[in-house]
Order: structure tokens, then C-alpha cells, then sequence
């Protein structure tokens, strides 16, 4: 890996400290281009409010390890899923107290099928391990995350949801 | 960026500026190629985001208004992430459009008047009650979701990336959105009584959604965008799909798999600009600041 790649895998998310941007597959490449150093990020959501701050903290990063021409690009396709997160952020995320997502839906080919009644999706609790846990609601603190709960513990925990 | 102090968060930033509406927010589409493709229309292209782009903004503003004011925590929770979702759609889409009408995302939302916006006037009316929020958000995300995932093979790689992204935080907006038509229509007599008056309100305006546009119907034809009229079938599935399981099916005037009575309704014609009260309500709220205080940051 060149210097440069070193420095932006360790720029970690504004909203998930706990993991960087490149374990969460949001740094999409960082390659030299003459002297600038191009860096290609995805947002996740489409409203991701924290892409300004992800742009400039990678920009500054790279600025503090002596980079002076930097270039931050968005690409918007292929879209972003939870696939792309990396082993060592799915442990990182389960060791903060947030389960890891499980595998994103694919679709078959088709209109997209609606859902009437959500099927139980089986996501262990990150604090005891229990894998009968309970969905409280699908819409939580960020857009990628929803509130679990475990009857085994009785604690409630966060669930990164598939995409 | 220190994670410890919020206030430092805030302002702890070097020659970025942020947190702001004015100048702050940098471009949403920073780097990604902005080329229309050859044979098409620059401004076709640039009203039909409006159009779309406008659809989300102002159904996103029509959210955000429930937030302290939903039944329960988790559903303020859903809309005000629903709401942000579709403002990120909306930042995207008017982008584009500014890319081909040279102004920013912020002139477009917050420097146009009520007749420039290109909305369906169905986004714009304030909701009643839960039930009215319910059932015009459903009707709503399943139409949009219908053309978003038409618009994932658009010619334009933008509107293609665009759509493929919204596609993924539509299919659960359609689901919460349905989810909660079942749960009140097949629930108490006086929540199936709120929903099935609030079905029967919003029918009247969903025809708007499918009439084709001018500048629809000429860049359906060049594979840029998709001809309103042809989601028509697919809407009416998933309607009768979740009205039936609602104890809602058939809405009243629908006969069989539902063709809408033609005509224009009153209000009719937010793509051409003509929009009802509903959105000057809006844009006095969301343009306040940003007309007080032009080119505001803190």
C-alpha cells in the first residue's frame, strides 16, 4: 500500500469512530495522479449528511502527511451496500455494541416486491450472543442503523441494517 | 474533527467551510463527470430533474413538519429519515439540474418562486391527520419507486446513478408507508374509518402523476427518462395489493384494477408551475432564512 493509501485507511467515519471509511467501503480507490493524490468516495445513503465532513477529514488528513494536491471525488454507482463492509469493520461494529449486517437482499428481476409483513431476520445480540433478538423500530439514530432489543439480556442494541 | 465536544465539532474545521445553507454544503456531485449525453436535450433534462428533484424536496419539507408532532417516537424516527433521504435525492437532482442551468443547488431551492417549482401539487398540501400523512406518503414513494426503477437504465449515467441509489431507500419508504395503511384500515372502525377517508382524498390527485409531460414524452423517447403514463399498471398492483390487505379495496369511483375518473382536478399542473396555497406554505417556511439573510454562514 503507498503512503497515501495508509493515510486515507485510516480516516474513520464521523458518525461510526469506531470503523474508517475504508472499512466501511465508503473510500472507493485513492490512486496518484502526477503529484495530486485522487481519492474516489461513495455515499452511503443518498441524504448521508456526513459527506462534507468525510470529504474535508480525508482532505485534511492528507494535507497533515504533506499531500498538498488533493482530490476528493464522488461516484454515485454502483450504489453502496452493506457487502462492502470489511470483516475487521463487521468485528469493530459488533465489539462498539452494533450488530454487523447479514448479507444485502438481492432481487429478482421484476418490480421490486413490497412487504407487508417484515420478515424476522435473525441478528444475534452483540452483548450476549443470543440469537433470538427483537425488532423495535427500523428507523433509528442514522439512517443505516435500526433499534433491537434482546429478551436473553434485556438490552436493547443497534442493528446496521443490509442495503 | 473532535467527537467529545459538539460545539467544537462544529466549528472545528479548517479551510472547509460547512454548516451552513448558503455556502457551506459543498456540491453533492463533487467529481462525478456531468456530461449530457449527445441528442438530448440540456433543458428537457434540467426540468425533469426539477421535476423530480422538486417532487422530493417538497414532500421532504411536508415531513419534516411532523417531527415533534408524530404519535410515537419511532414513527417521528421514520419520517424525519424517510424526510432525509429524499433531501439527499433532492440535493442530487437539483445538481444535476444546476449543472445545466449554471446555479447551485441552493438557488434552485432557495432562490426560485412558487410558479418556477415543478412538483406534483399532491407533494405540496399540508396533511390532516396521521392517516392523510400515511396515505399520500404512499402513494407517493409507490410511484416514484415505480420510475426510479425505470430510471436505473436511463441513458443518462447521472439520472441512472440517481435512480439505482433512490431505488434502495424508496423500497423501504413503500414498505413503511404500507405497512401503516395496513395497520390502520384493517385496525379499529375508527382508524379504518380516518384511513379509508384519507384513500379516498388523495385518489382524486394521483391522476397529475400520470400524465405525460412534454418533456417527458421527448425524453422517454431519447431513453432518458420514463413516460409516467406507463407505471400506471405497476402502481395500481401494488394499490390494490395493500388496499385489499387494508379492507380499503375497492376505494370508492375504483372499479376493478382502478382507472382513475380523466380530467383535471383543481390544482392539477404543478409540472407547468401552477400549484395550489399548499406550496407557497412551503417555500415561506423553508426560504425565510435564506431570503433574510442571503449568503448566510455560521
Amino acid at each position: 500500500m503507498s503512503t497515501a493509501e495508509l493515510v486515507v485507511g485510516s480516516v474513520v467515519d464521523p458518525e461510526l469512530p469506531m470503523v474508517t471509511l475504508a472499512e466501511l467501503g465508503v473510500v472507493r480507490s485513492v490512486r496518484q495522479d502526477g503529484d495530486t493524490v485522487v481519492v474516489t468516495v461513495t455515499p452511503t445513503y443518498s441524504g448521508c449528511p456526513a459527506m462534507d465532513s468525510i470529504r474535508a477529514d480525508i482532505r485534511s488528513s492528507l494535507r497533515r502527511a504533506g499531500f498538498t494536491a488533493v482530490d476528493v471525488r464522488t461516484v454515485l454507482a454502483p450504489a453502496w451496500t452493506t457487502d462492502w463492509i470489511s470483516e475487521s469493520g463487521r468485528r469493530k461494529l459488533a465489539e462498539a455494541g452494533i450488530a454487523p449486517p447479514g448479507p444485502a437482499p438481492r432481487r429478482a428481476s421484476g418490480p421490486v416486491p413490497l412487504t407487508l409483513v417484515a420478515r424476522p431476520v435473525a441478528v444475534a445480540c452483540p452483548r450476549c450472543g443470543s440469537a433470538r433478538t427483537e425488532l423495535v423500530t427500523a428507523f433509528g439514530a442514522t439512517a443505516c442503523r435500526e433499534l433491537r432489543r434482546c429478551p436473553r439480556c434485556r438490552e436493547p442494541f443497534e442493528h446496521m441494517k443490509e442495503i | 474533527m473532535s467527537f467529545d465536544d459538539a460545539y467544537q465539532a462544529l466549528t472545528d474545521h479548517d479551510d472547509d467551510a460547512r454548516w451552513a445553507y448558503g455556502t457551506g454544503f459543498t456540491d453533492p456531485l463533487a467529481g462525478v463527470p456531468s456530461e449530457v449525453p449527445p441528442e438530448v436535450d440540456a433543458a428537457d433534462l434540467a426540468s425533469y430533474c426539477l421535476m423530480l428533484g422538486d417532487d422530493a424536496l417538497i414532500l421532504s419539507h411536508r415531513l419534516q413538519e411532523w417531527v415533534t408532532r408524530a404519535p410515537e417516537l419511532e414513527d417521528e424516527l421514520a419520517l424525519a429519515n424517510i424526510a432525509l433521504d429524499l433531501l439527499g435525492q433532492a440535493r442530487l437532482l437539483l445538481t444535476r439540474a444546476g449543472q445545466v442551468l449554471e446555479c447551485s443547488e441552493d438557488d434552485l431551492a432557495f432562490r426560485r418562486d412558487t410558479t418556477d417549482f415543478r412538483n406534483v401539487c399532491l407533494a405540496e398540501r399540508a396533511d390532516g391527520d396521521f392517516a392523510a400523512l400515511i396515505a399520500r406518503l404512499f402513494v407517493l414513494v409507490s410511484w416514484r419507486l415505480a420510475a426510479f426503477d425505470r430510471l436505473t437504465g436511463s441513458r443518462d449515467a447521472m439520472l441512472a446513478a440517481i435512480a439505482a441509489k433512490g431505488v434502495k431507500e424508496l423500497t423501504y419508504h413503500r414498505d413503511y408507508a404500507a405497512q401503516w395503511v395496513v395497520r390502520l384500515g384493517d385496525g379499529t372502525a375508527l382508524s379504518h374509518d380516518r384511513m379509508a377517508t384519507a384513500i379516498s382524498a388523495v385518489m382524486p390527485a394521483t391522476a397529475e402523476l400520470f400524465e405525460t409531460h412534454p418533456v417527458e414524452e421527448r425524453l422517454a423517447a431519447t431513453g432518458v427518462a420514463v413516460d409516467p403514463a406507463s407505471l400506471r399498471h405497476e402502481f395500481n398492483a401494488v394499490l390494490s395489493e395493500v388496499l385489499t390487505a387494508a379492507r380499503l379495496w375497492p376505494v370508492p369511483f375504483a372499479a376493478g384494477t382502478a382507472t382513475y375518473p380523466p380530467g383535471r382536478h383543481r390544482g392539477s399542473g404543478g409540472r407547468d408551475g401552477l400549484h395550489t396555497a399548499g406550496l407557497t406554505g412551503v417555500l415561506v417556511e423553508m426560504q425565510s432564512v435564506a431570503r433574510a439573510v442571503p449568503g448566510g454562514v455560521w
